[in-house]
């Protein structure tokens, strides 16, 4: 039962404080996670790619993926109503009484503000992850060992993106990019 | 009746809405706007982007933002309530399910070499995350620093295994904002005042 206060607890911390979608969460997520010994490196990339190609919001896909890792049904159910009552309740609160909050310039200013932040943020955990799962450094002092059929995946994907992208103009669903990589993935390790 | 009726119909959309919409809230907000706008005329164009706005600028998942506020106008706090749990159960029921199975499928030497492919992926698609909202950001000399700042300071953080909560670095980022904010306002007021009294 604490297990299941901890989970509501935590997910409505980040619930409340992140902006800009499902990834401006991972960062926040991934912390708690590793912090509290919830999920490894591994475990929470192989979340976060189901997350990404099941239908629904990310965040809540996260949300449910974690408390049901540590609680069955009812650690799911505790994280994702922690995940959504912030949003819930700030939206009441702008829509029925602040509706000129969002105008006035400080409250813009103040947000505008949070923006490069949390770009910032993004960036650095896919770094801090690169390094990790790819390079196997997860401190100054660790040994570096180059996992290199990850590496080339990724720079597989790298080509695919950006070319289709160049070609196209638009940019490739992450789904099929994750269906690629699962397909890459079974050929390079799995025989 | 007419509202059990309209009720039944918010929940049924944002069922649609949540079971059939991947890649999350950005992939969402078209569409919310077929849904809403086009088709039942629910709210107008332009309540529309109003409500974008406000999704992306209050914290929490963007589709669930959307989804309160459209049942809160269309039927009060009933309405938010109900709208936001159509927006939810299909998520809650796919991953609780998939998290069921999740173990004995990884149990298979073929998908968990598909996963590590997988991994890798995951690793790519937040990193084109960040890349793209770097690029849709204004490169005035803040936002730069801002970022800089924060990404050096968390790469080295994390090397060095010291714990600091990703909150704090969304704090600062917002109290010096609001701390330039403020400062220009005063100069501005204050250089008014001196006019009016020359």
């Amino acid at each position: 039962m604490i297990t299941c206060l901890k989970l509501f607890l935590t997910f409505l911390k980040i619930g409340a404080v992140s902006f800009g979608g499902g990834y401006g969460m991972i960062a926040l997520i991934r912390e708690d996670c590793l912090k509290n010994r919830w999920l490894t490196e591994e475990e929470l990339l192989n979340f976060i790619g189901i997350a990404e190609s099941t239908p629904g919001p990310i965040a809540v896909n996260m949300a449910t993926f974690v408390g049901s890792s540590q609680y069955g049904i009812l650690g799911a159910l505790a994280a994702t109503l922690g995940v959504i009552l912030p949003s819930f309740v700030i939206i009441l609160l702008v829509v029925s009484l602040l509706t000129q909050v969002l105008k006035y310039a400080g409250v813009k200013a103040t947000l505008a503000s949070i923006r490069p932040v949390i770009a910032g943020m993004i960036i650095a955990t896919a770094v801090t992850m690169f390094l990790s799962v790819m390079l196997s450094v997860n401190a100054v002092d660790s040994s570096p060992s180059v996992d290199i059929r990850a590496v080339l995946i990724f720079a597989i994907l790298t080509i695919v993106h950006f070319g289709y992208s160049r070609w196209k103009k638009k940019s490739l669903s992450p789904i099929v990019l994750v269906a690629m990589s699962a397909v890459l993935g079974v050929l390079l390790y799995g025989i | 009746m007419k509202k059990l009726k309209s009720l039944f119909r918010i929940f049924l959309s944002m069922l649609k809405i949540g079971a059939f919409t991947f890649g999350g809230g950005y992939a969402m907000i078209h569409l919310l706007d077929h849904e809403f706008v086009e088709k039942r005329g629910w709210l107008e164009k332009e309540e529309f982007l109003d409500l974008v706005t406000i999704a992306e600028s209050t914290p929490g998942p963007i589709a669930i933002n959307c989804s309160t506020y459209i049942g809160y106008k269309k039927e009060g706090l009933i309405g938010a309530t109900v709208s936001t749990l159509g927006m939810v159960l299909p998520s809650l029921t796919v991953i609780y399910l998939i998290s069921l199975f999740l173990d004995a499928f990884m149990a298979s030497p073929i998908i968990a070499a598909a996963f590590k492919g997988i991994q890798a992926c995951v690793v790519f698609l937040i990193f084109s995350a960040g890349i793209k909202m770097l690029k849709k950001m204004k490169k005035t000399p803040f936002n730069l620093i801002a970022l800089s700042v924060t990404l050096i300071s968390m790469m080295l953080l994390s090397l060095l295994s010291v714990r600091f909560s990703s909150i704090f670095y969304i704090l600062i980022g917002g109290i010096i904002g609001a701390i330039i904010y403020t400062v220009g306002y005063l100069k501005r007021k204050s250089a008014d005042t001196s006019e009016v009294s020359k």
